[in-house]
Protein backbone atom coordinates (compact mmCIF):
# COMPACT_ATOMS: atom_id res chain seq x y z
CA UNK A 1 0.00 0.00 0.00
CA UNK A 2 2.74 2.62 1.00
CA UNK A 3 4.49 1.61 -2.07
CA UNK A 4 1.63 1.90 -3.95
CA UNK A 5 1.29 5.84 -2.58
CA UNK A 6 5.04 6.32 -3.13
CA UNK A 7 4.59 5.05 -6.57
CA UNK A 8 1.43 7.82 -7.55
CA UNK A 9 3.35 10.53 -5.33
CA UNK A 10 6.43 10.08 -7.38
CA UNK A 11 3.97 9.97 -10.63
CA UNK A 12 2.24 13.50 -9.49
CA UNK A 13 5.62 15.27 -8.32
CA UNK A 14 7.11 13.96 -11.89
CA UNK A 15 3.99 15.43 -13.60
CA UNK A 16 4.00 19.14 -11.67
CA UNK A 17 8.07 18.72 -12.31
CA UNK A 18 7.44 18.63 -16.15
CA UNK A 19 4.49 21.28 -16.08
CA UNK A 20 6.29 23.97 -14.36
CA UNK A 21 9.59 23.18 -16.67
CA UNK A 22 6.94 23.76 -19.80
CA UNK A 23 5.82 27.15 -17.58
CA UNK A 24 9.32 28.58 -17.70
CA UNK A 25 9.77 27.35 -21.02
CA UNK A 26 6.81 29.70 -22.36
CA UNK A 27 8.68 32.07 -20.21
CA UNK A 28 11.71 32.45 -21.88
CA UNK A 29 9.70 31.83 -25.52
CA UNK A 30 8.01 35.00 -24.74
CA UNK A 31 11.56 36.65 -23.82
CA UNK A 32 12.31 36.79 -27.33
CA UNK A 33 8.88 37.29 -29.07
CA UNK A 34 9.32 41.15 -29.03
CA UNK A 35 12.32 40.37 -31.67
CA UNK A 36 9.80 38.76 -34.23
CA UNK A 37 8.63 42.30 -34.73
CA UNK A 38 12.08 43.28 -36.79
CA UNK A 39 12.14 39.61 -38.73
CA UNK A 40 8.39 39.06 -39.88
CA UNK A 41 9.88 36.65 -42.41
CA UNK A 42 10.64 33.88 -39.94
CA UNK A 43 6.85 34.05 -38.48
CA UNK A 44 5.30 34.36 -42.40
CA UNK A 45 7.70 31.37 -43.14
CA UNK A 46 5.78 29.29 -40.42
CA UNK A 47 2.47 30.25 -41.18
CA UNK A 48 3.21 29.29 -44.22
CA UNK A 49 4.80 25.68 -42.89
CA UNK A 50 2.40 24.97 -40.30
CA UNK A 51 -1.24 26.80 -41.57
CA UNK A 52 -0.68 26.91 -45.56
CA UNK A 53 -0.07 23.21 -45.38
CA UNK A 54 -2.67 22.42 -42.86
CA UNK A 55 -4.88 23.46 -45.64
CA UNK A 56 -6.11 20.50 -47.67
CA UNK A 57 -7.06 18.57 -44.42
CA UNK A 58 -8.68 21.62 -42.81
CA UNK A 59 -11.10 21.99 -45.65
CA UNK A 60 -11.70 18.79 -46.43
CA UNK A 61 -12.68 17.75 -43.39
CA UNK A 62 -14.99 21.05 -42.77
CA UNK A 63 -16.81 20.36 -45.73
CA UNK A 64 -17.82 16.53 -44.69
CA UNK A 65 -18.30 17.76 -41.47
CA UNK A 66 -20.92 20.50 -42.54
CA UNK A 67 -22.34 18.09 -44.82
CA UNK A 68 -23.13 15.34 -42.19
CA UNK A 69 -24.68 17.94 -39.43
CA UNK A 70 -26.96 19.09 -42.84
CA UNK A 71 -28.41 15.54 -43.01
CA UNK A 72 -27.96 14.59 -39.25
CA UNK A 73 -29.77 17.90 -38.11
CA UNK A 74 -32.20 17.73 -40.95
CA UNK A 75 -33.32 14.24 -39.58
CA UNK A 76 -34.15 15.08 -36.14
CA UNK A 77 -35.98 18.65 -37.03
CA UNK A 78 -38.20 17.74 -39.60
CA UNK A 79 -39.81 16.16 -36.85
CA UNK A 80 -40.68 19.69 -35.12
CA UNK A 81 -41.40 21.37 -38.96
CA UNK A 82 -38.17 23.48 -38.11
CA UNK A 83 -36.17 22.45 -41.17
CA UNK A 84 -36.20 25.88 -42.04
CA UNK A 85 -33.80 27.01 -39.18
CA UNK A 86 -31.42 24.61 -40.67
CA UNK A 87 -29.31 27.10 -41.68
CA UNK A 88 -28.61 28.75 -38.17
CA UNK A 89 -28.10 25.49 -36.01
CA UNK A 90 -25.24 24.45 -38.84
CA UNK A 91 -23.70 27.55 -38.81
CA UNK A 92 -23.62 27.69 -35.29
CA UNK A 93 -22.85 24.39 -34.19
CA UNK A 94 -19.95 25.03 -36.73
CA UNK A 95 -18.91 28.83 -35.43
CA UNK A 96 -19.16 27.97 -31.17
CA UNK A 97 -18.36 24.84 -31.34
CA UNK A 98 -17.14 22.00 -34.42
CA UNK A 99 -15.08 24.70 -36.27
CA UNK A 100 -12.23 25.48 -32.82
CA UNK A 101 -12.62 22.07 -31.76
CA UNK A 102 -12.28 20.02 -34.85
CA UNK A 103 -10.14 22.40 -36.34
CA UNK A 104 -7.56 22.52 -33.55
CA UNK A 105 -7.31 18.31 -33.46
CA UNK A 106 -6.94 18.25 -36.69
CA UNK A 107 -3.82 20.81 -36.20
CA UNK A 108 -2.57 18.66 -33.05
CA UNK A 109 -3.01 15.79 -35.21
CA UNK A 110 -1.26 17.31 -38.47
CA UNK A 111 0.71 20.21 -37.50
CA UNK A 112 1.23 19.74 -33.57
CA UNK A 113 3.01 16.47 -34.48
CA UNK A 114 5.25 17.71 -37.53
CA UNK A 115 6.37 20.60 -34.97
CA UNK A 116 7.50 18.66 -32.17
CA UNK A 117 8.77 16.05 -34.55
CA UNK A 118 11.13 18.54 -36.59
CA UNK A 119 11.97 19.69 -33.06
CA UNK A 120 13.11 17.04 -31.42
CA UNK A 121 15.21 15.55 -34.14
CA UNK A 122 16.85 19.24 -34.42
CA UNK A 123 18.09 18.32 -30.81
CA UNK A 124 18.80 15.01 -31.60
CA UNK A 125 21.05 16.07 -34.65
CA UNK A 126 22.44 18.63 -32.78
CA UNK A 127 21.13 21.51 -34.83
CA UNK A 128 19.85 22.94 -31.45
CA UNK A 129 23.40 22.64 -29.98
CA UNK A 130 25.28 24.02 -32.98
CA UNK A 131 22.95 26.96 -33.26
CA UNK A 132 23.81 27.31 -29.61
CA UNK A 133 27.73 27.56 -30.37
CA UNK A 134 27.15 30.04 -33.28
CA UNK A 135 25.94 32.14 -30.29
CA UNK A 136 22.38 31.92 -32.16
CA UNK A 137 19.41 31.48 -28.93
CA UNK A 138 17.24 28.68 -30.35
CA UNK A 139 14.52 29.86 -28.29
CA UNK A 140 14.51 32.74 -29.93
CA UNK A 141 15.31 31.69 -33.25
CA UNK A 142 13.30 28.45 -34.14
CA UNK A 143 10.91 27.83 -30.84
CA UNK A 144 9.28 31.24 -30.86
CA UNK A 145 8.37 31.71 -34.59
CA UNK A 146 6.67 28.29 -34.64
CA UNK A 147 4.74 29.31 -31.66
CA UNK A 148 3.64 32.94 -33.11
CA UNK A 149 3.36 31.04 -36.86
CA UNK A 150 0.71 27.83 -34.79
CA UNK A 151 -1.31 30.95 -32.37
CA UNK A 152 -2.17 32.88 -35.96
CA UNK A 153 -2.98 29.88 -38.07
CA UNK A 154 -5.36 28.12 -36.12
CA UNK A 155 -7.87 30.90 -35.77
CA UNK A 156 -7.59 31.41 -39.85
CA UNK A 157 -8.06 27.43 -40.10
CA UNK A 158 -10.90 27.35 -38.21
CA UNK A 159 -12.60 30.64 -39.71
CA UNK A 160 -12.03 28.68 -43.24
CA UNK A 161 -13.09 25.31 -41.46
CA UNK A 162 -16.30 27.11 -40.35
CA UNK A 163 -16.81 28.85 -44.19
CA UNK A 164 -16.66 25.46 -45.41
CA UNK A 165 -18.77 23.67 -43.19
CA UNK A 166 -21.71 26.31 -43.74
CA UNK A 167 -21.19 25.79 -47.61
CA UNK A 168 -21.16 21.87 -47.36
CA UNK A 169 -24.51 22.06 -45.14
CA UNK A 170 -25.82 24.85 -47.78
CA UNK A 171 -24.98 21.94 -50.45
CA UNK A 172 -26.73 19.34 -48.68
CA UNK A 173 -29.67 21.33 -47.37
CA UNK A 174 -30.61 22.84 -50.37
CA UNK A 175 -29.53 20.39 -53.32
CA UNK A 176 -30.43 17.22 -51.68
CA UNK A 177 -32.77 18.00 -48.35
CA UNK A 178 -34.98 20.35 -50.69
CA UNK A 179 -34.64 23.13 -47.78
CA UNK A 180 -35.35 26.44 -49.19
CA UNK A 181 -32.10 28.54 -50.18
CA UNK A 182 -33.47 32.16 -49.19
CA UNK A 183 -34.71 30.07 -45.73
CA UNK A 184 -31.07 28.70 -45.29
CA UNK A 185 -29.27 32.35 -45.56
CA UNK A 186 -31.23 34.80 -43.98
CA UNK A 187 -32.27 32.49 -40.80
CA UNK A 188 -28.70 31.99 -40.52
CA UNK A 189 -28.01 36.19 -40.76
CA UNK A 190 -30.69 36.58 -38.09
CA UNK A 191 -29.35 34.01 -36.20
CA UNK A 192 -25.93 34.42 -35.75
CA UNK A 193 -24.15 36.89 -33.77
CA UNK A 194 -20.97 38.55 -34.12
CA UNK A 195 -19.88 38.95 -31.32
CA UNK A 196 -21.49 36.10 -28.88
CA UNK A 197 -21.40 33.50 -30.96
CA UNK A 198 -18.10 34.16 -33.86
CA UNK A 199 -16.11 36.39 -31.75
CA UNK A 200 -16.45 34.04 -29.11
CA UNK A 201 -15.43 30.91 -31.02
CA UNK A 202 -12.29 33.25 -32.53
CA UNK A 203 -11.21 33.29 -28.77
CA UNK A 204 -11.53 29.72 -28.36
CA UNK A 205 -9.60 29.08 -31.32
CA UNK A 206 -6.97 31.40 -30.62
CA UNK A 207 -6.80 30.10 -27.02
CA UNK A 208 -6.47 26.25 -28.56
CA UNK A 209 -4.09 27.62 -31.18
CA UNK A 210 -1.39 28.64 -28.28
CA UNK A 211 -2.00 25.94 -26.28
CA UNK A 212 -1.51 22.97 -28.69
CA UNK A 213 1.44 25.38 -30.68
CA UNK A 214 2.71 25.70 -27.07
CA UNK A 215 2.50 21.76 -25.73
CA UNK A 216 4.05 20.20 -29.59
CA UNK A 217 7.54 22.56 -29.23
CA UNK A 218 7.30 22.04 -25.54
CA UNK A 219 7.47 18.44 -26.20
CA UNK A 220 9.93 18.51 -29.26
CA UNK A 221 12.38 20.85 -27.18
CA UNK A 222 12.17 18.16 -24.24
CA UNK A 223 12.30 15.17 -26.19
CA UNK A 224 15.01 12.78 -25.36
CA UNK A 225 17.48 12.70 -28.02
CA UNK A 226 16.76 9.84 -29.47
CA UNK A 227 14.44 8.01 -31.94
CA UNK A 228 12.27 6.85 -29.37
CA UNK A 229 12.38 9.92 -27.84
CA UNK A 230 11.10 11.93 -30.83
CA UNK A 231 8.17 9.35 -31.34
CA UNK A 232 7.07 9.19 -27.67
CA UNK A 233 7.25 13.05 -28.33
CA UNK A 234 4.89 13.04 -31.09
CA UNK A 235 2.72 10.78 -29.55
CA UNK A 236 2.62 13.17 -26.02
CA UNK A 237 1.87 15.83 -28.17
CA UNK A 238 -1.16 14.83 -30.20
CA UNK A 239 -2.52 13.24 -27.04
CA UNK A 240 -2.64 15.82 -24.59
CA UNK A 241 -2.72 18.11 -27.39
CA UNK A 242 -6.30 16.94 -28.14
CA UNK A 243 -7.09 16.17 -24.33
CA UNK A 244 -6.40 19.83 -23.58
CA UNK A 245 -8.42 21.63 -26.07
CA UNK A 246 -11.22 19.44 -24.74
CA UNK A 247 -10.98 19.99 -21.55
CA UNK A 248 -10.18 24.06 -22.21
CA UNK A 249 -13.41 24.02 -24.44
CA UNK A 250 -15.42 22.70 -21.40
CA UNK A 251 -13.94 25.39 -19.83
CA UNK A 252 -14.51 28.00 -21.93
CA UNK A 253 -17.98 26.96 -22.92
CA UNK A 254 -18.91 27.19 -19.35
CA UNK A 255 -17.50 30.99 -19.19
CA UNK A 256 -18.64 32.18 -22.63
CA UNK A 257 -22.62 30.55 -22.98
CA UNK A 258 -22.72 29.24 -19.40
CA UNK A 259 -24.98 31.80 -18.09
CA UNK A 260 -27.16 32.02 -21.07
CA UNK A 261 -29.90 29.05 -19.21
CA UNK B 1 30.89 48.41 -38.39
CA UNK B 2 33.95 47.29 -36.36
CA UNK B 3 32.32 43.88 -36.27
CA UNK B 4 32.42 44.11 -40.36
CA UNK B 5 35.92 45.43 -40.43
CA UNK B 6 37.23 42.43 -38.74
CA UNK B 7 35.59 40.10 -41.09
CA UNK B 8 37.15 41.83 -44.17
CA UNK B 9 40.29 41.93 -42.93
CA UNK B 10 40.51 37.91 -41.21
CA UNK B 11 38.99 36.32 -44.44
CA UNK B 12 40.70 38.37 -47.54
CA UNK B 13 44.14 36.88 -45.16
CA UNK B 14 42.21 33.78 -45.53
CA UNK B 15 41.58 34.17 -48.86
CA UNK B 16 45.50 34.76 -49.78
CA UNK B 17 46.28 31.79 -48.32
CA UNK B 18 44.00 29.09 -50.13
CA UNK B 19 43.42 31.48 -53.48
CA UNK B 20 47.14 31.46 -54.29
CA UNK B 21 48.62 28.93 -52.42
CA UNK B 22 50.95 31.42 -50.67
CA UNK B 23 51.65 30.92 -46.71
CA UNK B 24 51.54 34.20 -45.11
CA UNK B 25 53.72 32.75 -42.48
CA UNK B 26 56.21 32.48 -44.60
CA UNK B 27 56.16 36.37 -45.65
CA UNK B 28 58.66 38.57 -43.94
CA UNK B 29 56.57 41.95 -44.68
CA UNK B 30 53.19 40.17 -44.08
CA UNK B 31 50.73 42.35 -41.35
CA UNK B 32 49.63 39.10 -40.97
CA UNK B 33 52.88 37.30 -40.39
CA UNK B 34 52.91 39.83 -37.33
CA UNK B 35 49.13 39.09 -36.27
CA UNK B 36 50.17 35.15 -36.04
CA UNK B 37 53.45 35.67 -34.62
CA UNK B 38 52.22 38.26 -31.87
CA UNK B 39 49.45 35.08 -31.47
CA UNK B 40 52.18 32.16 -30.38
CA UNK B 41 53.60 34.10 -27.91
CA UNK B 42 53.14 30.70 -25.78
CA UNK B 43 50.66 31.94 -23.24
CA UNK B 44 47.39 30.21 -22.88
CA UNK B 45 43.96 30.77 -24.50
CA UNK B 46 42.01 28.02 -22.63
CA UNK B 47 42.97 27.53 -18.58
CA UNK B 48 41.38 25.04 -16.61
CA UNK B 49 41.82 24.53 -13.17
CA UNK B 50 40.52 22.50 -10.62
CA UNK B 51 37.56 21.32 -13.02
CA UNK B 52 34.95 18.73 -10.92
CA UNK B 53 32.10 17.70 -13.38
CA UNK B 54 29.53 14.94 -13.15
CA UNK B 55 25.84 14.02 -13.14
CA UNK B 56 23.83 10.67 -12.12
CA UNK B 57 26.29 10.26 -9.40
CA UNK B 58 29.21 9.90 -11.73
CA UNK B 59 31.77 12.03 -11.34
CA UNK B 60 33.28 12.89 -15.10
CA UNK B 61 35.94 15.19 -14.27
CA UNK B 62 38.14 15.13 -10.75
CA UNK B 63 40.46 18.11 -10.02
CA UNK B 64 41.21 18.01 -13.93
CA UNK B 65 43.57 20.99 -15.23
CA UNK B 66 44.72 21.80 -18.32
CA UNK B 67 45.92 24.82 -20.51
CA UNK B 68 45.23 24.90 -24.62
CA UNK B 69 48.18 27.11 -26.02
CA UNK B 70 47.32 29.66 -28.11
CA UNK B 71 47.66 29.37 -31.90
CA UNK B 72 48.95 25.50 -31.17
CA UNK B 73 46.55 22.44 -31.92
CA UNK B 74 45.65 20.84 -28.74
CA UNK B 75 44.55 17.32 -29.04
CA UNK B 76 42.70 16.06 -26.07
CA UNK B 77 42.42 12.05 -25.96
CA UNK B 78 41.10 8.81 -24.26
CA UNK B 79 38.82 5.80 -23.94
CA UNK B 80 34.99 6.54 -25.30
CA UNK B 81 32.67 7.71 -22.19
CA UNK B 82 35.92 9.58 -20.82
CA UNK B 83 33.92 12.94 -21.34
CA UNK B 84 35.81 14.42 -23.96
CA UNK B 85 33.26 15.63 -25.77
CA UNK B 86 31.94 17.14 -22.00
CA UNK B 87 34.83 19.04 -21.50
CA UNK B 88 33.96 21.05 -25.53
CA UNK B 89 30.77 21.38 -24.00
CA UNK B 90 32.07 23.03 -20.62
CA UNK B 91 34.43 25.12 -22.44
CA UNK B 92 31.97 26.46 -24.69
CA UNK B 93 29.32 26.85 -21.53
CA UNK B 94 26.54 24.48 -22.51
CA UNK B 95 27.48 22.46 -19.41
CA UNK B 96 28.57 24.41 -15.94
CA UNK B 97 31.09 22.43 -13.92
CA UNK B 98 30.71 21.43 -9.96
CA UNK B 99 33.54 23.39 -9.13
CA UNK B 100 36.90 25.06 -10.49
CA UNK B 101 37.35 27.73 -13.38
CA UNK B 102 37.67 27.18 -16.88
CA UNK B 103 38.82 30.79 -18.49
CA UNK B 104 38.79 31.32 -21.79
CA UNK B 105 40.49 34.40 -22.73
CA UNK B 106 40.26 35.51 -19.78
CA UNK B 107 37.05 35.09 -18.93
CA UNK B 108 35.25 31.99 -16.90
CA UNK B 109 33.13 30.72 -18.51
CA UNK B 110 30.78 29.19 -16.21
CA UNK B 111 30.57 33.10 -14.22
CA UNK B 112 29.66 34.87 -17.75
CA UNK B 113 26.22 36.17 -18.15
CA UNK B 114 24.07 34.64 -21.03
CA UNK B 115 24.91 37.90 -23.24
CA UNK B 116 28.80 37.90 -22.21
CA UNK B 117 28.41 34.36 -23.25
CA UNK B 118 26.92 34.36 -26.53
CA UNK B 119 29.56 37.23 -27.06
CA UNK B 120 32.18 34.92 -26.41
CA UNK B 121 30.61 32.50 -28.18
CA UNK B 122 30.71 34.09 -31.49
CA UNK B 123 34.69 34.08 -30.89
CA UNK B 124 34.27 30.26 -31.30
CA UNK B 125 33.71 27.83 -33.27
CA UNK B 126 32.79 24.16 -32.86
CA UNK B 127 32.20 21.42 -35.31
CA UNK B 128 29.81 18.53 -34.63
CA UNK B 129 30.81 14.84 -34.73
CA UNK B 130 27.04 15.02 -36.83
CA UNK B 131 28.11 18.14 -38.49
CA UNK B 132 25.10 19.47 -37.54
CA UNK B 133 24.08 21.23 -40.58
CA UNK B 134 20.73 22.59 -41.06
CA UNK B 135 18.64 20.47 -42.95
CA UNK B 136 16.43 23.14 -44.25
CA UNK B 137 19.01 25.07 -45.49
CA UNK B 138 20.99 24.15 -48.06
CA UNK B 139 25.00 24.18 -48.08
CA UNK B 140 25.25 28.30 -48.58
CA UNK B 141 22.65 29.13 -46.84
CA UNK B 142 24.24 26.85 -43.96
CA UNK B 143 27.49 28.62 -43.90
CA UNK B 144 25.97 31.77 -44.43
CA UNK B 145 23.35 31.52 -41.34
CA UNK B 146 26.05 32.94 -38.78
CA UNK B 147 27.18 36.07 -41.00
CA UNK B 148 23.39 36.46 -41.50
CA UNK B 149 22.51 36.01 -37.82
CA UNK B 150 25.15 38.05 -36.43
CA UNK B 151 26.35 41.04 -38.87
CA UNK B 152 24.40 43.00 -41.03
CA UNK B 153 26.55 43.08 -44.49
CA UNK B 154 24.67 43.54 -47.45
CA UNK B 155 24.04 40.03 -49.26
CA UNK B 156 26.32 40.98 -52.34
CA UNK B 157 29.44 40.39 -49.65
CA UNK B 158 27.67 37.44 -47.47
CA UNK B 159 28.11 35.79 -50.77
CA UNK B 160 31.83 36.67 -51.31
CA UNK B 161 32.28 35.48 -47.83
CA UNK B 162 30.50 32.16 -48.11
CA UNK B 163 32.31 31.37 -51.36
CA UNK B 164 35.57 32.10 -49.81
CA UNK B 165 34.63 29.62 -47.25
CA UNK B 166 33.29 27.29 -49.37
CA UNK B 167 36.69 27.64 -51.38
CA UNK B 168 38.33 26.86 -48.36
CA UNK B 169 37.20 23.50 -47.73
CA UNK B 170 36.75 22.72 -51.13
CA UNK B 171 33.17 22.93 -51.53
CA UNK B 172 32.69 26.11 -53.21
CA UNK B 173 30.69 23.96 -56.64
CA UNK B 174 28.04 21.95 -53.70
CA UNK B 175 26.70 24.96 -52.71
CA UNK B 176 23.15 24.56 -54.23
CA UNK B 177 23.38 20.96 -52.81
CA UNK B 178 20.66 19.88 -49.64
CA UNK B 179 22.14 18.58 -46.53
CA UNK B 180 20.78 15.47 -47.33
CA UNK B 181 22.81 15.40 -50.59
CA UNK B 182 25.78 15.29 -48.75
CA UNK B 183 28.51 12.10 -47.90
CA UNK B 184 29.28 12.24 -44.03
CA UNK B 185 33.27 13.79 -45.03
CA UNK B 186 31.49 16.57 -46.77
CA UNK B 187 28.87 17.73 -44.36
CA UNK B 188 31.37 18.35 -42.23
CA UNK B 189 33.42 20.00 -43.94
CA UNK B 190 30.51 22.30 -44.77
CA UNK B 191 30.03 22.12 -41.02
CA UNK B 192 33.42 23.66 -40.88
CA UNK B 193 33.03 26.25 -43.42
CA UNK B 194 30.55 27.30 -41.20
CA UNK B 195 31.87 27.30 -37.86
CA UNK B 196 34.91 29.67 -39.48
CA UNK B 197 32.39 31.94 -40.99
CA UNK B 198 33.15 34.49 -38.24
CA UNK B 199 36.64 33.76 -38.19
CA UNK B 200 36.99 32.48 -34.63
CA UNK B 201 39.88 32.61 -32.57
CA UNK B 202 39.30 28.88 -31.65
CA UNK B 203 37.67 26.18 -33.40
CA UNK B 204 36.88 22.92 -31.52
CA UNK B 205 36.41 19.76 -33.24
CA UNK B 206 34.35 17.13 -31.71
CA UNK B 207 35.60 13.65 -33.39
CA UNK B 208 36.19 15.06 -36.32
CA UNK B 209 37.73 11.56 -38.15
CA UNK B 210 35.23 9.03 -36.80
CA UNK B 211 33.36 7.10 -39.62
CA UNK B 212 35.04 8.62 -42.44
CA UNK B 213 36.94 6.95 -45.30
CA UNK B 214 40.75 7.26 -45.62
CA UNK B 215 40.41 10.00 -48.30
CA UNK B 216 37.79 12.62 -46.50
CA UNK B 217 40.15 11.84 -43.18
CA UNK B 218 43.25 12.67 -45.14
CA UNK B 219 41.33 16.10 -46.09
CA UNK B 220 40.37 16.66 -42.97
CA UNK B 221 43.73 16.12 -41.29
CA UNK B 222 44.86 18.63 -43.98
CA UNK B 223 42.26 21.24 -43.52
CA UNK B 224 42.24 21.20 -39.25
CA UNK B 225 45.98 22.07 -39.69
CA UNK B 226 46.09 24.36 -42.66
CA UNK B 227 43.57 26.54 -41.03
CA UNK B 228 44.80 26.54 -37.80
CA UNK B 229 47.74 28.43 -39.41
CA UNK B 230 46.52 30.39 -42.15
CA UNK B 231 43.70 31.94 -39.92
CA UNK B 232 46.33 32.41 -36.59
CA UNK B 233 43.56 30.46 -34.65
CA UNK B 234 43.66 27.80 -31.59
CA UNK B 235 43.02 24.48 -31.58
CA UNK B 236 41.39 22.01 -29.81
CA UNK B 237 40.68 18.41 -31.24
CA UNK B 238 38.75 16.10 -29.29
CA UNK B 239 39.64 12.61 -30.60
CA UNK B 240 40.58 8.45 -29.66
CA UNK B 241 41.99 8.69 -33.51
CA UNK B 242 45.32 8.11 -32.39
CA UNK B 243 47.56 8.29 -35.71
CA UNK B 244 45.41 11.18 -37.22
CA UNK B 245 45.49 13.70 -34.34
CA UNK B 246 48.85 12.71 -33.17
CA UNK B 247 50.23 13.70 -36.94
CA UNK B 248 48.44 17.38 -36.29
CA UNK B 249 48.47 18.01 -32.84
CA UNK B 250 51.12 20.22 -30.88
CA UNK B 251 49.95 18.89 -27.47
CA UNK B 252 48.18 15.93 -26.29
CA UNK B 253 46.25 15.28 -23.14
CA UNK B 254 45.50 11.82 -22.59
CA UNK B 255 42.28 11.72 -20.16
CA UNK B 256 41.24 8.19 -18.14
CA UNK B 257 38.75 7.86 -15.31
CA UNK B 258 38.49 11.89 -14.56
CA UNK B 259 42.02 12.64 -14.56
CA UNK B 260 44.49 13.83 -16.61
CA UNK B 261 46.40 10.58 -17.14
CA UNK B 262 49.79 12.59 -19.14
CA UNK B 263 50.29 15.68 -21.07
CA UNK B 264 52.89 16.80 -23.91
CA UNK B 265 54.42 16.62 -27.33
CA UNK B 266 53.17 13.72 -29.52
CA UNK B 267 56.92 12.41 -29.16
CA UNK B 268 57.03 12.99 -25.66
CA UNK B 269 53.96 10.83 -25.19
CA UNK B 270 55.43 8.15 -27.74
CA UNK B 271 58.44 7.78 -25.42
CA UNK B 272 56.21 7.23 -22.38
CA UNK B 273 57.28 4.67 -19.73
CA UNK B 274 53.62 4.73 -18.41
CA UNK B 275 51.61 1.32 -19.10
CA UNK B 276 48.34 2.82 -19.55
CA UNK B 277 49.79 5.63 -22.44
CA UNK B 278 51.41 2.91 -24.07
CA UNK B 279 48.34 0.42 -24.29
CA UNK B 280 46.30 3.79 -25.46
CA UNK B 281 48.57 4.90 -27.99
CA UNK B 282 49.45 1.29 -29.49
CA UNK B 283 46.06 0.44 -29.71
CA UNK B 284 47.25 -2.82 -27.61
CA UNK B 285 43.45 -5.11 -26.27
CA UNK B 286 45.33 -5.91 -22.97
CA UNK B 287 46.87 -4.22 -20.44
CA UNK B 288 46.22 -1.50 -17.51
CA UNK B 289 42.88 -1.19 -19.16
CA UNK B 290 42.09 -5.03 -18.82
CA UNK B 291 39.95 -7.06 -21.49
CA UNK B 292 37.59 -8.38 -19.57
CA UNK B 293 34.99 -6.22 -17.69
CA UNK B 294 35.36 -6.51 -13.92
CA UNK B 295 33.56 -10.19 -13.22
CA UNK B 296 34.19 -13.24 -10.74
CA UNK B 297 35.89 -16.07 -11.27
CA UNK B 298 35.11 -17.60 -14.40
CA UNK B 299 35.16 -21.35 -13.31
CA UNK B 300 33.82 -20.61 -10.37
CA UNK B 301 30.62 -18.89 -11.52
CA UNK B 302 30.28 -21.77 -14.26
CA UNK B 303 30.76 -24.45 -11.24
CA UNK B 304 28.32 -23.19 -9.22
CA UNK B 305 26.04 -22.91 -12.04
CA UNK B 306 26.45 -26.39 -12.45
CA UNK B 307 25.82 -27.06 -8.74
CA UNK B 308 22.64 -25.16 -8.67
CA UNK B 309 21.48 -27.61 -11.30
Amino acid sequence: MITQLQHLGAWALKRFERLGRSHLFLFHVSAGLGELLTRPGLVIQQIFAIGVLSLPIILVAGLFVGMVLALQLYNTMVNFGAEQSLGPVVALSLVRELGPVVTALLFAGRAGSALAAEIGLMKATEQLSSMEMMAVDPMRRIIAPRLVGGALSLPLLAAMFSAIGVSGGFMVATGLLGVDSNAYWSQMQANVDLFDDIANGVIKSIVFGVVVTWIAVFEGYDAAPTSEGVARATTRTVVNGSLAVLGLDFILTALMFGDNG
Amino acid sequence: MKREHSIQIKVLSASGYFEHGVNLRTMPDSGWLRMVGSMLDGSSLVEIRGLRFGYSGRMIFNEVDIDIQRGKVTAIMGPSGTGKTTLLRLIGGQEYPSSGTIRVDGANVPELSRNNLYQLRKRMGMLFQSGALLTDLNVFDNVAFPLREHTDLPEMMIRDLVLIKLQAVGLRGARDLMPSALSGGMARRVALARAIALDPMMMMYDEPFSGQDPISMGVLVKLIRELNDALGMTTIIVSHDVNETASIADYLYLLSEGKVVEHGTPERLRQSGSEWTRQFLEGLPDGPVPFHYPAPDFAEELLQVSASQ
